[in-house]
């Protein structure tokens, strides 16, 4: 089979299959964009399927690439879309816009994240209502440090709004995805401690033991695998956590980049699932990629309807036995606060562990009354504070715990 | 077999009333020799689909069952220890390199359903049930033995196929499956049918339906599923309510409404749905079926 499909003596039928293969080449280019996992060999099959009897119909046809590219049931929805809009010409909406990031001026893209805090920054002293949680942070942020390893233990001590210059910026973030990779270090080393087995291996204790006459003198063990955790961050996006949004989004990516099961959620007035954006390897782009959903549509959060959109949709896919769910929101709830509890009780019951993490909690003074935050404690098993990388490291020996 | 009208007539005359696109499917299975994955809510009757095709083809279905821990001895082979160690005692002082040899033959050797599916002589049908249950590990090993269809047993040497297996994967979407997986595969997603066909199916399914109660019943299950429930009834559910109501000599809904509310425990699963689906909703959703 050449990756043409057959390949006819005429010229003319040589010439039509040419046509035929580059705009095939062409709808795979498409559908690659659209996010499926399209390989040679699928090409190969397509290339066959079109020379073949499938050909005959388009509705046949559109039928057979589906089942042939599609991969999940996302790809699945999409195609019959994606395959008119590109064989039969018919317009489809276009769903990818909002990964496009030119031309939408109004984007709180990082950069204007960034901007944003360092105006914050500037007038500190009349914009802060709620005490930070120690004077000397400040101080020790100030000109004249040393370089190096001091610099950066300073660092893990600000709080995420005062970061101002972007380097400093930077630098928070890479120590966001490097505790995300210690984390993950920490689980998978656990697998390695355990050398014992509780398991007899037969098979190998048989051979082992043939020459005792199959007295199974020396015995082999089999040790169970542990398993890594898998970790759902659901992020509140909203105007009130925007000082934060950008260093968890980059925490996030750390995250998705590091563990080897996790998934990332949005969320402000809607739910949206951000794992395919955030698995851009550059975190930049993957920012960008993500400043239009992060865009709080309209005002207010809603905590409650947004866990109830996870639940119902996305809960039992990305939710296992062993997953812990991670929810970092500062709890302003602007719908309903039952609803919030419910789905909450809800979400309890399926996974493993809920952690939420609130970056008011660690200004002084905070207490939780925000009845957002009232209906869902009860349902969490660990509530900190997350407002500087030092209260993300905390996590770490919990979440190796788990 | 590459009619799909054909394979249609003849899922349907097995029992399985296949929608279009799924008879599309299954010709693609023959013709590019992929295994066809099989996702959808739990209970639309994707492991029916494997039976369904076993016996189009007459072949045998094999049939392995996925769950977290599966390893190779339960889904590939074993031996036979306890024949082993017997062996081992009656051939004692013997030499120990020909006492090995003798009991890592074929005869010691238990067959697990992804060996027996290469082992045949006719190609069966092979059920891989719920393959997101099983783990990471087992799904790469799966997918190694989907590609080249042979095993190494380091005992005995290479198993080729004797004749490629029509592989069947499904899975509920607990866990997300592997992206070589899942492009190894031709994809399906099976839905809840809509209500012609699933009236159709409980014809086909259930002894004495007459056509108004099957479509009475696959209406108004329609609608239940509309609701907001934490478990959807399938079609597996539905068949059994089916079966209930004509048990029941139900001939019409609207005959026996305390029936048929009394007899909806075969739909709904947990106590917050039975609580939900109060006698007044109930009889408001008979209220609309026709």
């Amino acid at each position: 089979m050449s990756c043409c499909g057959p390949v006819p003596s005429p010229d003319e039928m040589d010439e039509l299959s040419r046509l035929v293969s580059a705009r095939l080449a062409a709808f795979l280019r498409t559908l690659r964009d659209a996010g499926f996992a399209v390989g040679l060999a699928e090409g190969q099959d397509a290339a066959t399927l079109m020379t073949g009897e499938y050909a005959a119909r388009p509705g046949l046809l559109r039928s057979a690439l589906k089942h042939l590219f599609s991969a999940r049931k996302s790809d699945w929805e999409k195609f019959d879309g994606l395959f008119d809009a590109f064989w039969l010409g018919k317009r489809v909406r276009s769903r990818s816009m909002a990964a496009g990031s030119a031309g939408s001026a109004d984007n709180p893209s990082l950069k204007s994240l960034q901007d944003a805090a360092e105006r914050r920054a500037g007038n500190d002293a009349t914009t802060d209502q709620i005490p930070s949680t120690d004077g000397s942070d400040s101080d020790r942020s100030g000109e004249g440090r040393m370089e190096g390893a001091s610099r950066a233990d300073n660092l893990t001590e600000v709080d995420f709004r005062k970061l101002a210059d972007p380097e400093q910026v930077a630098q928070a973030h890479q120590a966001a995805a490097d505790l995300s990779r210690i984390m993950r270090t920490r689980l998978t080393r656990r697998d390695l401690a355990r050398r014992r087995g509780y398991r007899l291996d037969l098979r190998r204790t048989i051979h082992r033991n043939i020459s005792h006459g199959g007295v199974p003198i020396s015995l082999i063990r089999r040790q169970r695998k542990e398993k890594p955790l898998r970790l759902v961050v659901l992020l509140d996006a909203s105007g009130s956590m925007s000082m934060y949004t950008g260093v968890f989004l980059r925490f996030i990516h750390g995250v998705l980049d590091e563990f080897r099961e996790a998934e990332a959620f949005l969320f402000h007035t809607r739910l949206a699932h951000v794992s395919d954006a955030m698995k851009e390897r550059d975190a930049s782009r993957a920012l960008d990629r993500l400043s239009v959903m992060a865009q709080g549509a309209g005002g207010g959060t809603r905590i409650g309807e947004s866990l109830q959109t996870f639940n119902r949709w996305h809960a039992a896919r990305v939710i296992h036995s062993r997953t812990c769910v991670m929810i970092v929101s500062d709890g302003y709830e602007t719908g309903d606060a039952a609803l919030l509890g419910r789905e909450m009780a809800a979400l309890a019951r399926r996974c493993r562990r809920i952690v939420w993490l609130n970056p008011m909690a660690g200004w002084q003074g905070y207490a939780p009354e925000a009845a957002g935050i009232k209906a869902a404690l009860p349902h969490v098993d660990l509530y900190a504070p997350a407002n500087t990388l030092q209260s993300l490291s905390a996590l770490e020996p919990y979440l190796a715990r788990l | 077999m590459k009619d799909r009208k054909e394979i249609a007539e003849r899922l349907a005359a097995s029992g399985y009333i296949a929608d279009a696109e799924l008879a599309t499917a299954i010709s693609l299975m023959h013709l590019l020799k992929r295994p066809l994955l099989l996702e959808g809510e739990a209970g639309v009757g994707k492991t029916e689909v494997a039976k369904a095709l076993a016996s189009v083809h007459a072949t045998e279905l094999i049939r392995l069952q996925c769950y977290e821990g599966l390893d190779q001895s339960a889904a590939l082979y074993e031996w036979n220890y306890q024949r082993q160690l017997l062996s081992i005692q009656a051939h004692r002082g013997e030499d120990a390199d020909r006492v090995e040899d003798h009991i890592f033959s074929e005869k010691y050797l238990l067959e697990r359903p992804l060996l027996a599916a290469i082992r045949r002589d006719k190609p069966p049908v092979l059920l891989i049930d719920e393959i997101d249950r099983a783990d990471d590990e087992f799904e790469a090993f799966l997918l190694e033995l989907l590609s080249d269809f042979q095993v190494s047993i380091p005992e005995l040497g290479t198993v080729k196929a004797s004749a490629i297996p029509h592989v069947v994967l499904t899975s509920n979407g607990t866990r997300e499956l592997s992206d070589a997986l899942r492009r190894r595969c031709l994809y399906h997603y099976v839905d809840y049918p809509d209500v012609d066909r699933e009236a159709r199916i409980i014809m086909a399914r259930v002894q004495g339906a007459s056509a108004s109660l099957a479509l009475q019943v696959a209406r108004l299950v329609e609608s239940i599923r509309k609701e907001e429930l934490r478990k959807v009834p399938g079609v597996a559910e539905t068949l059994d309510w089916a079966a209930a109501l004509v048990g029941l000599d139900v001939g019409n809904l609207h005959d026996a409404p305390e029936m048929v509310f009394e007899t909806m425990m075969c739909l709904l699963k947990t106590h917050e749905d039975k609580a939900r689906l109060s006698p007044e909703v109930a009889a408001r959703l008979l209220g609309k079926v026709a």
